[in-house]
């Protein structure tokens, strides 16, 4: 396959989201503007001006109307995709890690990170159907993780958010009363920080990757562990395929690491495996530094990566990969 | 109608595009042309089938007033699958905004990429993780020997890994060339311990002698031929086939690199030169997929 490459961040690259029919590509990056890429062909659609310190974290409205961002400028914005037009944005206290709307749309949690004496807070916030009409009060807010929590997610139903970060540990909160319900197991989860969470297409388990250099298969409702895929390198990001029973995973050494070896010895290459039988399936290379984010089309026929070299790369698979046989 | 369309097919599978002859065959004609015969016969589109062929025929007069047909024969290929929603349809036409607003035209922010990148795949496409061999096995007697054999000159450690893998590699001193020259190649390593850091090419090198030969041989002995494979079949699929038979160091189906289709035959590499023999004395003539294999020994590249 020949990658489209898209230079339109001048950072490294955050996040990468698609939209539900696929034909949208969201990239954020740690320079201001968070930008829409037709994900066919790979041309600039529009940038979200109005962020002033990296964005981390992005979600699209099921009927992509609706952009929400996170950034370190401790704002959440919420925009209109199609004019690139500010709608509304929320203040917080701290910088904003990520962002994710529930199904419905209805609400959107958010989590910010520790900041100058205050502790991460997982909040809820309702998301009006008319801006205009749009409060900044919290629904819930859930206090007591240690650490940065890097990724939030609504877990089936809206019933519960699914939170994991720095301390390693995944957790399933109450949506209604923010207790929390379950935790993932110190001995068999993650030892290092949690640094990217995906769900599977139709919400019942989900990836997480971690810095110990593995990411992990957790069913959604009960949290129990269900695969475990191990790489050589620590795991930054990861997707699951909607079309086949692959997962991939990307990473790469540290960032500071990266101009003392070469670029074969720092392994920033896309990693599949099958979801199943954990074996590796193969590599794509082509970054020039860590992977920072990877996303599946949802129809499954491609993927992109966002990498620490600031390029996004979109890949049409070739249609070998469909008939890969374990 | 139905004739018309019949006929059209045929002719225009034999060749890409013909342009027919001013006579008209009886069978062309239909039961009331007699009045309409200065009009043209409609055209006729046939297609696209499963290949994305579609021929279309159309009749015309030509200057001298003959009756003409030309059959036109195109390939539609599909490059993704078009299958997008309407909101998705519209929203290709939204007007860019933001920086895309003011993009300059030379901007070239998308491009695609001028490297083949490829799903590399950890080992051999099917292959199967390596499984224990038989004690009669030459592979099992150099992995046995190789607990001795293998000494890393680095680290000294035993059996554990070669030299060129040892891990503390670079921070070991510059290792004294080629200290396990065979005793007969000395004067080679006394004249390359005095040009220590200049080339040497490796054709000039101790021990040179062999290994060019011996590799090149690796690549052709007990190497199989398969023709009349069926397009379906893939190296998993070969392996499987010829799996029971010994060991096998490299299998290959030949691909078309435009299609992506098989070419119909594909090379097996044995690790003995018996397990080939019977391979092929078995295999030859088999029905596998409704073909009929044909089995022989590789021929080598003319070259």
């Amino acid at each position: 396959m020949r990658p489209i490459l898209m230079k339109g961040h001048e950072r490294p690259l955050t996040f990468l989201k698609y939209n539900r029919e696929g034909d949208l590509l969201f990239s954020c990056a740690k320079d201001h503007n968070p930008t829409v890429w037709f994900a066919d062909n790979g041309e600039r659609l529009g940038t979200y001006r109005g962020h002033n310190g990296a964005v981390w974290c992005c979600d699209v409205s099921r009927d992509s109307m609706r952009l929400i961002t996170g950034s370190a400028d401790q704002t959440v914005k919420l925009w209109n995709v199609q004019t690139g037009a500010q709608l509304y944005s929320f203040n917080f206290d701290s910088p904003a890690r990520s962002v994710d709307f529930s199904v419905g749309d209805k609400l959107a949690v958010i989590t910010t990170d520790p900041f100058m004496g205050l502790p991460s807070t997982i909040q809820v916030k309702r998301i009006a159907r008319d801006p205009n009409e749009q409060s900044s009060e919290s629904v819930l807010t859930i206090k007591g993780p240690q650490g940065r929590i890097n990724r939030v997610t609504w877990g089936p139903l809206n019933k519960t958010i699914i939170s994991a970060g720095e301390d390693a540990v995944v957790r399933v909160w109450d949506t209604e009363t923010g207790q929390l319900l379950k935790e993932s197991d110190k001995e068999t989860g993650h030892q290092k920080t949690v640094t990217s969470l995906s769900k599977s297409a139709d919400g019942s388990h989900f990836l997480t990757g971690s810095l110990d250099k593995s990411a992990k298969l957790w069913d959604a409702r009960t949290l129990t562990l269900i695969k475990t895929y191990v790489t050589e390198r620590p795991v930054n990001a990861c997707a699951i395929s909607p079309l086949l029973d692959h997962v991939v995973i990307g990473g790469g050494q540290e960032a500071v690491h990266v101009t003392t070896t070469d670029r074969r010895a720092g392994k920033f290459e896309a990693k599949f495996f099958h979801k199943i039988l954990q074996e590796e399936i193969g590599g794509v290379k082509g970054h020039f530094g860590p992977i920072n984010a990877l996303a599946f089309n949802p129809d499954g026929r491609s993927f992109s990566s966002g990498g620490e070299d600031g390029y996004v790369r979109l890949h049409h698979f070739d249609p070998d990969y469909f008939n890969i046989k374990m | 109608m139905y004739v018309h369309a019949f006929c059209c097919e045929r002719e225009s599978a034999e060749s890409r595009m013909t342009v027919g002859t001013g006579e008209i065959r009886w069978w062309e004609l239909e039961d009331d042309a007699g009045d309409l015969d200065f009009l043209p016969p409609p055209l006729v589109v046939v297609g696209s089938d499963k290949n994305g062929v579609k021929k279309v025929i159309e009749y015309r007069f030509d200057d001298e007033g003959n009756k003409v047909r030309v059959t036109t024969t195109t390939r539609v290929r599909k490059l993704t699958r078009a299958r997008l929603s309407k909101r998705a349809i519209e929203r290709r036409s939204w007007p860019k905004f933001g920086d895309a607003e003011y993009e300059d035209a030379g901007a070239r922010l998308t491009m695609v990429s001028t490297e083949e990148i490829l799903l590399e795949r950890p080992r051999v496409a099917g292959s199967k993780a390596e499984e224990p061999k038989v004690a009669e096995d030459p592979l099992d007697a150099v992995s046995k020997a190789g607990a001795v054999l293998m000494v890393c000159r680095t680290c000294g450690k035993k059996g554990d890994h070669w030299t060129a893998k040892c891990p503390y590699k670079d921070l070991a001193p510059p290792t004294e060339s080629l200290i396990d020259n065979p005793p007969g190649a000395k004067t080679a390593a006394s004249q390359s311990s005095t040009r220590k850091s200049t080339y040497m090419p490796p054709s000039m090198r101790a021990g040179a002698a062999r290994s060019g030969t011996e590799m090149k041989r690796r690549n052709d002995e007990n190497s199989v031929r398969i023709n009349n494979l069926s397009e379906d079949a893939r190296e998993p699929d070969l392996l499987e086939l010829v799996d029971a038979f010994g060991p096998v160091t490299r299998i290959y189906v030949a691909m078309d690199q435009k299609t992506g289709v098989s070419r119909g035959f594909g090379f097996i590499n044995f690790v003995n030169r018996e397990d080939a023999e019977r391979a092929i004395n078995k295999l030859n003539g088999y029905g596998y997929d409704n073909l009929i294999l044909h089995v022989e020994w590789a021929s080598p590249r003319p070259s």
